[in-house]
């Protein structure tokens, strides 16, 4: 069971750490990170496992959301990206 | 592995591009709520939608959480009330009621199923719940009414196509004051699919199992951003194959959701529907699509040729991505709900002849169109049959949902709000088709019907 979580937005500091942290404080294991600057602009991607995680997937973005202020951020199962991308 | 470019784009198809699961629909066979009495047969449907149902908006709430996919309804769809109103007895509006009770009570926003299949002929109980459709649907918020009259194996009811063109005035009229809102949940179907998850047409067909979820998936606006980033060069071949590898993304989203649903709901999974259903907001029309592929405005010359096209490739790229594919399964044009085809109407470039041509080659038919309060019954009824002549012939579904606006007229608005959105009232070709209409009876079964 693992989940991505995407971070999409203005560059600053600090921002991997804050979703890193919010997510062991849920209890999920980050498995890999790709994470690009492109200018101003900042994305990332993020594979976790949540076979440990402590709350719901909905739970952990609404925690993103209000530790990483100002940033897109989207939680989603890795299964819908597995079905739309891979026969 | 997942890469970065797959996970952005399934993102921005669903941030930008309007990307949605449009309905997860319940089908509700109630063939075990008939009772001699009408009062118990009304406590049993409540009884069994209910117990059906209680959870369905809450496990679609739950995929949507988890998935990041918004599942914009959840709906019901019941056995054709006629059959069982037919069987107990009673006030067809009762039925109605204890359906639209039961949809408030559940929480789902449509029930479909206020419906006769009279493609041959009328049964008594057919006739008594066609006469109740107008007061039905004024009395009851969520329900929704659909009438089968025609078919490629049986011919068109033509004596049904003359009740049905004064019917829809009636529930116009009934619901003049909340612009004509009655007319806009009524549907006559030629082929009508017995696993269409979509409203206002959805039944559960008497072919079908107990309880069944079936999906509807949207996406015009992914079809119209993908054409678009490919730009005008590639040739029509290209065009074709790009439209078709996005349905099968888009479809594969769906059957993924299906399969959740039902393995939730402890329901078996029916059919995605791939059908393209635009909405009013700007970025999810089907006629941007058209315009997408060359036309200056939806309805100009080649809107024919260019619908034909994305329908088949909608259907080559979504009949691999699901195992049970159903319901209507093509492009959606209904006026009302698709922000190019209201410009384009409101322009006078797409017409009601043209709007007819076009839904010879895709899903459904006369779709959400507004026309003049005043169109006398019997043109009502020679529009229905025309179309339904589309269907009989071509041995597709078509449908007319058309919304007479009462005392308005050609230049006139109606605004239905929300997926309704509104529509321009469209010119119509008065001359009179009274005779025939008059004349009554059945237009044969076209020879295509032989096939055995």
């Amino acid at each position: 069971m693992r989940a991505v979580i995407t971070v999409i937005g203005k560059d600053m500091v600090g921002i991997l750490a804050k979703v890193s942290t919010t997510c062991a404080e849920a209890n999920a294991n980050v498995i890999e990170v790709t994470q690009s600057v492109l200018q101003e602009f900042f994305a990332m991607v993020m594979l976790i496992d949540m076979a440990k995680m402590d709350c719901e997937l909905a739970e952990l973005q609404e925690k993103l959301k209000q530790n990483v202020d100002g940033m897109t951020i989207h939680v989603m199962h890795e299964d819908i990206f597995n079905s739309m991308h891979r026969i | 592995m997942l890469n970065m470019t797959d996970i952005m784009e399934t993102i921005t198809m669903i941030q930008e591009e309007n990307l949605d699961i449009r309905t997860i629909t319940m089908g509700i066979s109630l063939l075990d709520c008939c009772d001699g009495n009408p009062e118990t047969s009304c406590e049993k449907i409540y009884k069994k939608i209910y117990g059906c149902a209680r959870d369905l908006v809450k496990t679609g709430d739950g995929i949507e959480q988890k998935y990041g996919i918004p599942i914009i309804n959840k709906r019901i769809s019941v056995t054709p009330m006629a059959i069982l109103a037919g069987a107990s007895g009673g006030d067809p509006l009762r039925y109605a009621q204890v359906l639209d009770r039961v949809a408030g009570d559940v929480g789902v926003n449509f029930i479909g199923g206020f419906s006769a299949l009279v493609h041959k002929g009328f049964s008594p109980g057919d006739r008594a719940l066609i006469r109740c459709i107008p007061e039905a649907l004024a009395a009851t918020e969520r329900v929704c009414a659909s009438v089968n009259v025609g078919s490629t194996k049986s011919g068109i009811n033509m004596d049904a196509v003359a009740l049905m063109g004064a019917m829809i005035r009636q529930a116009a009229e009934r619901t003049a004051d909340r612009q004509c809102i009655g007319a806009a949940k009524l549907v006559v179907f030629c082929n009508a699919p017995e696993d269409n998850p979509f409203m206002a047409g959805a039944f559960h067909g008497p072919g079908e199992p107990d309880c069944v979820i079936n999906v509807g998936v949207s996406g015009p606006g992914v079809v119209r951003a993908a054409l678009k980033k490919a730009g005008p060069d590639c040739d029509l071949t290209a065009v074709a194959e790009i439209i078709k590898k996005t349905a099968f993304k888009i479809t594969r989203m769906g059957q993924m959701v299906g399969n959740e649903a039902s393995a939730k709901l402890g329901v078996p999974f029916g059919i995605v529907d791939l059908s393209l259903a635009p909405t009013p907001a700007i970025g999810d029309s089907v006629a941007y699509i058209l315009e997408e592929i060359g036309l200056d405005v939806c309805g100009a010359h080649g809107t024919t040729a260019a619908l034909a096209l994305l329908n088949d490739a909608v259907k080559k790229g979504g009949v691999m991505a699901s195992s049970s594919v159903g319901g209507l399964s093509g492009a959606f044009i209904p006026v009302s709900e698709d922000a190019g085809m209201i410009a384009a109407a409101r322009s006078g470039a797409l017409t009601v002849e043209k709007l007819e041509a076009m839904t010879a080659v895709c899903s459904v038919g006369l779709d959400m169109i507004v026309v003049p309060g005043d169109t006398p019954a019997d043109v009502r009824a020679a529009i229905i049959a025309d179309e339904a002549a589309n269907g009989m012939n071509t041995g597709k579904t078509t449908a007319v949902r058309i919304i007479p606006a009462i005392g308005k007229d050609v230049g006139d608005e109606l605004e239905f709000g929300g997926l309704l959105g509104s529509g321009p009232v469209m010119r119509l070709n008065t001359a009179s088709p009274s005779k025939m209409i008059r004349r009554g009876g059945r237009i044969p079964a076209p020879v295509q019907s032989l096939r055995n």
